[in-house]
């Protein structure tokens, strides 16, 4: 059986041109792999590096070198190298991403912002929102915010809007950043079945969770990412 | 996704007497991509975005559109006749000024109208129709059909040339600053519009833009220019998120956070 997700040798810093050309490590040697169905969750200390290796993995940070391997329909991409049509591609079919805050377009609403990602894989409209609503009631969000565009909602709305765009489509790999951040505890619950969900249905999930119930009711395994801190090889 | 881009970009330069307009400029642009080149005034962008679109002759390297009958065609080497044809009817351009891409002194109906007589419709019937169509999908009232784009609002002005230029189903459309001049209510809904209308149609457009949120919102690619040269490029988050270059490190870190 494939792996859907292996990261090799994964190196990362940040130029800051702007200040000197200072050069900030930001992980070294990043190895790890993530099967299907299974549930890793990245540990450590703020500012050790979570996110940027999320943000790796998505296609948003470069890296300076190393390998991010993804099972893309039968082949293998290499996303750390790849074109940025073939990340589209990755993105739209394979890899999804709940980020932490919710990127609200203007005038576009709750439902359809959750819709889109299925619209972009050819869904009709109807059934999409159909499949938006399922979600929306399931995690609690008031019907009266559906038509609404989610900029003037509160953090934990927005928070949920995010979590079903990310959960509606049936990628094969879920990258989390902090999902249930801004979620009360009914709402936590939810999502924690919803990630079982997924589990069982084979998905491989990579996350960084900070609520300690929520990360022990999900983890498979927990990958602790001060190991590849360059800050600590240093010391 | 096809396996055939667009457009292919080969090394175009273009010099105004010794300066430079814009210098080996070399990408490919895929069905259904929509591409931003950012940069500051004087960067060369609309310069590029004119080489490419026929509206200024490269100094040197090559254009190539692929056209509808599968056939790349040089574009530097087409008749006028036939490149006019392409303009009007497989392309698309938005201007920042919409006095610059409409008649102003025609209806709104006509000015959709126009374009598809250019591609041989006949029917007043059918043409009024479907104008009447694209100017409500660009969200302008059915009874402002008659009336003249002179006496509308810039925003509404916006949207007209948006749907003057997609009634003949263009498959590439060049934006110049699309929403330079109009205020931030009337240019979110102008983004928005765009933002539809190009998932829906599955355009490829290329847009000159110095908003780097206009680009974050529209695009999928991203080009920065400086100077006449394409100094970075990439993914549209990747750039925004992770900017490798000092300049481009310098427009991210000037966007003023509301």
């Amino acid at each position: 059986m494939p792996t859907p997700l292996v990261v090799s040798e994964v190196f990362k810093s940040f130029t800051m041109h702007l200040r000197d050309g200072i050069t900030l490590p930001v992980v070294s040697g990043v190895s790890f792999s993530v099967k299907k169905g299974e549930c890793v969750v990245l540990g450590g200390p703020s500012g050790v590096g979570k996110s940027s290796i999320l943000k790796m993995l998505y296609g948003n940070y470069a890296v300076d070198s190393g390998q991010i391997l993804i099972e893309h329909q039968g082949h293998l991409v290499d996303l750390a190298h790849a074109a940025p049509r073939a990340v589209m591609e990755v993105r739209r079919d394979t890899l999804g991403y709940v980020s932490q805050f919710l990127r609200a377009v203007p005038r576009v609403s709750a439902l359809d912002v959750v819709a889109e990602p299925l619209l972009a894989r050819g869904v009709a409209q109807a059934e999409a929102r159909e499949r938006a609503s399922d979600l929306l009631a399931k995690l609690n969000l008031p019907r009266e915010l559906w038509q609404l565009p989610p900029a003037t909602f509160s953090g934990g709305e927005q928070q949920r809007v995010n979590i079903a765009r990310g959960f509606i489509t049936d990628h094969a790999i879920l990258l989390l950043d902090e999902p249930t951040a801004s979620l009360d505890a009914v709402n936590r619950r939810v999502v924690v079945g919803m990630i079982a969900a997924k589990k069982a249905e084979g998905v491989a999930l990579l996350g960084i969770f900070h609520d300690e119930e929520v990360r022990d009711a999900v983890a498979d395994r927990i990958l602790d990412v001060s190991a590849f801190s360059p800050r600590k090889a240093a010391a | 996704m096809t396996d055939t881009p667009l457009l292919k970009v080969n090394d175009v330069s273009k010099f105004y007497g010794s300066r430079i307009g814009c210098r080996n400029v070399s990408f490919e642009l895929w069905p259904g991509e929509v591409l931003a080149i950012v940069g500051e005034s004087g960067s060369g962008k609309t310069t590029l975005l004119s080489c490419l679109s026929t509206r200024l002759m490269p100094s040197s390297g090559i254009v190539e559109y692929h056209m509808r009958d599968g056939q790349y065609r040089d574009l530097a080497r087409m008749g006028e006749a036939e490149r006019r044809f392409l303009m009007r009817t497989d392309w698309g351009f938005v201007h920042q000024n919409p006095a610059d891409g409409l008649r102003m002194t025609v209806s709104a109906g006509a000015n959709v109208g126009e374009r598809l007589m250019a591609v041989g419709d006949r029917h007043y019937g059918n043409i009024r129709a479907t104008a009447a169509d694209w100017l409500a999908r660009v969200e302008i009232d059915e009874d402002r059909i008659d009336d003249q784009p002179r006496a509308f609002s810039g925003g509404m002005r916006q949207r007209l040339q948006i749907a003057r230029n997609l009634v003949t189903s263009p498959r590439l459309v060049f934006m110049d600053e699309p929403t330079g001049g109009l205020d931030v209510s009337v240019q979110a809904r102008l983004l928005d519009l765009v933002r539809g209308l190009v998932h829906d149609l599955g355009l490829s457009a290329i847009i000159v833009t110095h908003d780097l949120a206009v680009a974050r919102l529209l695009s999928h690619r991203m080009m920065v220019m400086k100077d006449g040269l394409v100094i970075e490029q990439g993914l549209t988050d990747r750039v925004l998120d992770d900017p490798r270059e000092p300049y481009t490190q310098l427009l991210v870190s000037s966007i003023l956070q509301v």
